[in-house]
């Protein structure tokens, strides 16, 4: 059965490449403060012609606690037209102490409650895991990127055997540094961005529009 | 006077997990892990079960009990062969390191080796 199963899937992957869908559903994934919420509204102001963001973005970690879906947005690239439903998902992480926010300055209990609806955000943002039909894997540039949480997400795309693009957000800064990104994991692309000033975001869409159109 | 402290390390051979079911293999790394032991698996969980235990630890996580886990393991390897990637062979896990989030704590970390640091409390 094992086999079976296995070649169908496999078949199933075959054919999803061969007659790519013009429709998809994307997450928006990484650990916190990666920039995940900065590339969703940046995405929205630039595609859905239309006030309005996924979430407010702010340096303390686990902002987004809640995994907020756009559906319907049409982008264009490479000549192509691809309709996306974005899902902005909160940070994944293995450990959440709610002492780490009040070193930002809020209240024990706003902190003790930011810690619950972090645990719960994270329990969200695998579930959608479920339900997608790729990812852009969010990454600061500037950080070391063989985190736990980059390791785990693109392992399960790989064994869903479902498209990822890896996005070295952070671009801004001076010590980001990208190539650590593609030596790290050179089996997939990875695109250089500043989501924040939106440099190099052209070449996004066009690695979007060829990756999941 | 030099006062030892001990870290308690349990090292999990491939074949003892390979007969357990997922939610058993999750169910003993964090049992062991809440207890303060440091986990080595010898061949690793497969992805979904890393998610698996990235959201069980999520429900288990407590205020002053239980901030969660640091685990680290290595990139996944690809079966490599032509019929392999035809039948869509798992990935294989690799060694893995799990412990508590307050105690175990990762230096650094490459395709090659990973560094961690165990501080033991009073």
């Amino acid at each position: 059965m094992g086999f079976i199963s296995s070649f169908r899937d496999n078949l199933g992957a075959w054919i999803n490449k061969i007659f790519k869908k013009k429709r998809a559903k994307i997450g928006l994934y990484g650990p916190p403060n990666a920039g995940k919420t900065t590339l969703a509204n940046r995405i929205l102001k630039d595609w859905s012609g239309e006030e309005g963001t996924f979430g407010i973005v702010s340096p303390i970690p686990h902002e987004t606690r809640r995994a907020i879906r756009k559906e319907g947005l049409i982008i264009k690239a490479n000549g192509s037209t691809i309709e996306l439903d974005i899902v902005d998902t909160p940070g994944m992480a293995t450990k959440i102490d709610f002492k780490e926010f009040m070193a930002f300055g809020l209240s024990e209990a706003e902190s003790k409650k930011r810690a619950k609806e972090a645990t719960e955000g994270v329990i969200e943002a695998i579930k959608w895991l479920e339900d997608l039909d790729g990812i852009l894997l969010v990454m600061d540039s500037t950080e070391d990127p063989y985190t736990q949480v980059n390791v785990t997400v693109i392992g399960n795309m790989e064994a869903r055997k479902l498209p990822l693009l890896i996005v070295a957000n952070k671009m801004d800064l001076p010590n980001a540094s990208p190539s650590k990104i593609k030596s790290a994991f050179p089996q997939h692309a990875v695109v250089p961005i500043s989501a924040l000033e939106g440099s190099n975001i052209d070449s996004l869409y066009q690695a979007i529009a060829a990756q999941f159109g | 006077m030099i006062l030892m402290r001990e870290v308690h390390m349990d090292l999990i051979s491939e074949e003892k997990m390979e007969n357990m079911t997922s939610m058993e293999k999750i169910r003993l790394i964090l049992d062991k892990v809440k207890k303060g032991k440091i986990v080595v698996l010898e061949s690793g969980l497969t992805p979904d079960e890393e998610v698996r235990l990235i959201e069980m630890t999520m429900t288990e996580i407590r205020v002053d009990e239980f901030t969660g886990i640091e685990i680290e393991s290595y990139p996944s390897k690809k079966g490599g062969s032509f019929l392999d990637k035809i039948f869509g062979k798992a990935l294989k896990g690799r060694m893995t390191v799990i412990g508590p989030a307050n105690q175990l704590r990762t230096i650094e970390k490459d395709k090659y080796q990973i560094s961690t640091k165990v501080s033991v409390g009073d």
